[in-house]
């Protein structure tokens, strides 16, 4: 059987002490899973390792922490794909078959610590409530019943119930939140799982207040505006939730279907990026900020521009533009991009892939309306 | 002191749903769950809930299916009203915001479960526990305000007060080890099975049976305890469930010779038989060397049509691809009979009451008697909401009519003491970890599909043993934040509890019926065992064997095939 060293970082808040690494040796199969390995050492050598765990199959969302960088849960990620994840990137240690440091070969390591933006309770556990229960809670978290309520079932169509069980699948681990980088600049920011939670509303056509709480979560400057698109948590999810995609449904569902221009400019910035790619084929950032506002003969352009004129200036001196570039277009999209616009602004109805039913690698030749569901 | 009209033990799904309904009833209601709720293993729970809800069905059809199932060892007063109020239940669940599944026409959808004559079983992909136990949970965030949730805290005991009624609990809050009796008018458990019992099984790290073993040490009955179902389609090695609703949705059952060996045992149902029947013809196959060298059978989920186990059975597909390395959407998977379920647990009326004054129980950890002998698939959810929600109101009712009880004054210190003496353990005894092990295994290998006297026997003697050693089990932490270490001593003497009874009442239960299947007594014997076994300290310290008559209402007991 291989061996692995497994680095887990321990904190006692009673000790004084600050945290530290606490290694292990483990001889295990590789695909026994990171849980198996916190679980036998504690087991077997050290009783007093925390960590929440439960169900052991990624249903009960327990036991989320990062491990080599990386947030996602100990119990489904298997000993040998941990290993060899994330070496060689920032901190971590080289690829363990990697002895070019001249120390001989390594025992691959696994270094597992408690998930980031939310306070550490102990060793691998952190504080969920005062994070991302609060979150949670910040999207009024019920169903508000359209009225009047049918005697029986609601009768909705089957793929709109497909559809929320994709946010409906979210199992509350935290893996998101954990890496989310607006809430790490914008602790305020509702972030990826609650705002995933919200589309299960908004997404739900029993629901009766679609429109307030798009309102709602539009107008908040830390609503759904305030994400980046960094992905992260996507790559996290171990549930295929894809909360960034969520939040981008939520932002379309906010700005085309109920043309909510929100005080946060974010639905009119996300136009600009359509219009300046549209007109540009590429993305002309001196463009878009005025834009955003209206274009550059707007007054509140002018406000913006103005205020904004040291990230210009920045801007020139990191040559991301120029002088010239700052008031001319450089670039004229082709065709095929502005084809591409056409054909989806044509249709008579927006399609939304839902990845989550149809994302594998299908080799049977789907059926476009069956695979991809519509709003 | 915290004091509630009604303190809930458990936040799974009977518990939330008792919480809801006491509530509603308009009591003061506290909740205690040793994990966040939503963690509970409810979550764990895939393939559906039945209801008789479509018109061309009946609750009676329901009723005679779930008898059947129980091998006449279910209470057929309870069972009628369990499948009476499904319908009910299951639209207000529904209307709470579960996302249920829906045919082409928008209504509810259904899907086929094991021992049913009608599709009957409403679900949600197969996370229907999951979706379930998180909308109950927006739910109780909804009525926060009547609400007091105790998340991650730990019940150590009941408290009984002077004349023998339980009116409290006591809880450690795990984030700081501080200790707490709660006062309450009743307390209803709510804390699920113990599967934990048996290694392996399907149910969480947390299901250690704490309930059961808790209101035996209060004087409660248990009942139906030898009944513990083993689940058909179980992962060799982590024992993880591949649920019933792939073969719903019309997976085949095939032994190593790549024979549908069900048309055997139950020609009319099949793979979808009752799960004792499907779970001794499997493991008959396996014994009789028409499994795989690795001691299964296979489950060919390949029959599903690819689009619909990938929109249906999506949790499976993940289980298969990261648990067994298997792409289950293109070949067969290895699988066999696992711990699953306990039909038995602490007795209750149909109202939740149990055999102690103001002690009630829903869920896994109570036995009503609805699930007999033998679970019906999709049953124990509808079991868990049903039950949850009858105790919660009849609690509630209890409560409004009585004054706050007094609470002994010693019991708070005697917990703090025996706390204690835990903490003071070091590392010189045997490990927590071991003992458990031995547990599972000795009670996989000696009670499980197949027992006899003398397996049983020499279970018996092994759990005892375990018990002396579990006494002076080793302790590492010592510290008060999130002591897990603590915890688990605890739960470990639950545990060990619960499989004593377990085995003492399948050796008193001398014929095979349901789950329990007697080699040396091979045949149901309705003239002396149609009835329940009872077990109670009764004062003493060892556990003590009484009987119990079955309630028949209209459904005599006939020869059950499938
Ligand atoms: C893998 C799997 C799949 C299943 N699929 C189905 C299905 O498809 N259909 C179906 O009908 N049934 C199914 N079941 C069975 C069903 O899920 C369970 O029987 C049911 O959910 C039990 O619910 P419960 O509320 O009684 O207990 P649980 O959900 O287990 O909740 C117990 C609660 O008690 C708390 N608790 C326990 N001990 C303590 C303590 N000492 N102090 C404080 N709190 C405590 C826990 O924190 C938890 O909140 C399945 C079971 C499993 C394991
Ligand atoms: S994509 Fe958005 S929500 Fe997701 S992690 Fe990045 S900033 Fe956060
Ligand atoms: S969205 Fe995914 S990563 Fe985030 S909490 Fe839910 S399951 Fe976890």
């Amino acid at each position: 059987m291989p061996e692995y060293t497994l680095r887990i970082r321990r904190f006692d808040p009673l000790s004084g002490e600050a945290a530290y690494w606490d290694e292990h040796f483990i001889e295990m199969e590789e695909h026994n899973s990171v849980l198996d390995g916190i679980l036998k050492v504690k087991d077997e050598k050290d009783g007093s390792i925390g960590i929440r765990c439960s169900c052991q199959q990624g249903i009960c969302g327990s036991c989320a922490v990062r491990i080599n960088g990386k947030p996602g849960l100990a119990c489904n990620t298997h000993l040998e794909e941990a290993a060899h994840r994330g070496h060689g990137v920032g901190w971590n240690p080289p690829a363990p078959d990697d002895t070019s440091s001249g120390e001989g070969l390594k025992l691959p390591e696994i270094m597992v610590e408690p998930m980031g933006n939310m306070p550490v309770i102990r060793d691998l556990i952190v504080d969920m409530d005062a994070v991302h229960w609060r979150k949670i809670q910040r999207v009024t978290p019920w169903l508000i019943n359209r009225e009047p309520v049918p005697e029986r079932e609601y009768i909705v169509p089957h793929a709109n119930m497909v559809d929320v069980t994709q946010p409906m699948s979210c199992i509350q681990c935290g893996a998101c939140v954990s890496d989310c980088l607006s809430m790490e600049i914008d602790p305020l920011f509702i972030g990826p799982a609650a705002l995933a939670k919200a589309y299960r509303f908004v997404g739900d056509p029993r629901d009766a207040q679609h429109r307030e709480r798009l309102f709602d979560l539009a107008e908040d400057p830390h609503g759904i505006y305030d994400c980046t698109h960094c992905f992260n948590c996507v790559d996290a999810c171990p549930k295929g939730v894809d909360p960034m995609n969520q939040i981008m449904r939520l932002r379309r569902i906010a700005g085309t279907d109920y043309d909510i221009e929100d005080r946060n400019n974010g639905y009119r910035h996300e136009h600009a990026f359509v219009k300046n790619i549209r007109r540009n084929g590429l993305l002309h950032e001196s463009d878009l900020l005025a834009d955003s506002y209206g274009g550059k003969f707007n007054p509140a352009a002018g406000r913006e521009l103005v205020s904004s004129l040291p990230t210009g200036i920045k801007g020139l001196a990191r040559r991301k533009m120029t002088p010239k570039t700052a008031l001319m277009h450089p670039h004229k999209a082709p065709k095929p991009v502005s084809q591409t616009f056409d054909r989806i602004e044509g249709r008579d109805q927006r399609v939304e892939l839902n990845l989550y039913v149809s994302g594998y690698e299908d080799d049977e030749p789907a059926d476009e309306t069956e695979s991809e569901e519509r709003r | 002191m915290p004091a509630y009209d009604v303190l809930i033990i458990g936040a799974g799904l009977a518990g939330q749903r008792a919480a809801l309904a006491a509530a509603q009833t308009g009591a003061t209601v506290g909740v205690v769950s040793k994990v966040h709720p939503v963690r509970s293993h409810s979550v764990a729970a895939a393939g559906g809930i039945n209801a008789a809800l479509n018109p061309e069905d009946s609750w009676e059809s329901h009723a005679f299916d779930t008898v059947k199932g129980s091998d006449y060892l279910g209470d057929q007063d309870a069972i009628e009203i369990m499948c009476r109020e499904a319908p009910d239940e299951l639209l207000w669940l529904e209307h709470a915001g579960v996302t249920f599944h829906r045919d082409g026409t928008g209504h509810l959808g259904t899907r086929a479960f094991g021992g049913a004559s009608a599709a009957r079983t409403y679900y949600v992909a197969d996370i229907t526990g999951q979706a379930i136990l998180h909308v109950l949970y927006e739910q109780l965030l909804k009525h926060h305000a009547q609400l007091d949730r105790y998340e991650e805290w730990f019940t150590t005991d009941l408290v009984v007060g002077d004349e023998g009624q339980c009116v409290g609990a006591i809880c450690r809050d795990l984030r700081d080890g501080r200790l707490e009796l709660i006062n309450a008018k009743a307390v209803i458990l709510a804390s699920g099975g113990a599967g934990q019992v048996y290694r392996p099984t399907t149910n969480g790290l947390i299901v250690t049976g704490d309930g059961i073993a808790q209101a035996c040490r209060v004087g409660a009955k248990l009942m139906d305890m030898e009944m513990v179902q083993y689940h058909p389609t179980t992962l060799s090695g982590n024992g993880l469930l591949i649920t019933e609703g792939a073969r719903g949705e019309g997976a085949w059952l095939l032994n190593a010779e790549g024979d549908r060996f069900m048309e055997e045992y139950a020609p009319n149902k099949l793979e979808l038989a009752s799960r004792d029947v499907v779970s001794r013809a499997e493991q008959t196959e396996i014994m009789e060397g028409r499994g795989f060298p690795d001691g299964t059978v296979a489950l060919d989920v390949t029959k599903v049509p690819r689009r619909r186990t990938l929109e249906a059975l999506r949790e499976i597909v993940n289980i298969g691809r990261d648990f067994a390395g298997v792409d289950i959407t293109r070949e067969p998977i290895h699988i066999r009979p696992g711990n699953h379920y306990i039909m038995g647990g602490v007795k209750t009326d149909v109202d939740g009451q149990t055999t102690v004054p103001g002690l009630y129980a829903a869920g896994e950890v109570a036995c009503v008697s609805v699930h007999g002998g033998n679970r019906l698939g999709a049953n124990s959810l509808l079991d868990t909401l049903v039950f949850g929600r009858r105790s919660g109101e009849s609690a509630a009712r209890r409560a409004l009519r009585m004054p706050m009880p007094s609470t002994p004054s010693a019991c708070l210190t005697d917990t703090q003491r025996a706390l204690a003496a835990i903490l003071r353990r070091r590392g010189n005894g045997s490990r927590i970890g071991a003992i458990k092990k031995e547990l599972g295994d000795t009670m996989n290998e000696y009670v499980a599909v197949f027992r006899d006297a003398e397996g049983l026997a020499k279970a018996h003697q092994i759990v005892r043993r375990l018990k002396e050693e579990a006494a002076g089990a080793a302790i590492d932490d010592h510290g008060s934040v999130f002591n897990q270490d603590v915890i688990a001593a605890i739960e470990l003497s639950y545990m060990l509890e619960v499989a004593e009874t377990i085995v003492i009442a399948a050796e008193e239960r001398k014929e095979s019926r349901g789950a329990q299947y007697r080699t040396d007594f091979p045949e149901r014997n309705d003239a002396d065992w149609l009835k329940h076994v009872d077990i109670s300290l009764d004062g003493g310290p060892e556990p003590k064997v009484s009987y119990s008559p079955v309630t028949i209402t209209r459904w005599q007991p006939e020869e059950r095939t499938y």
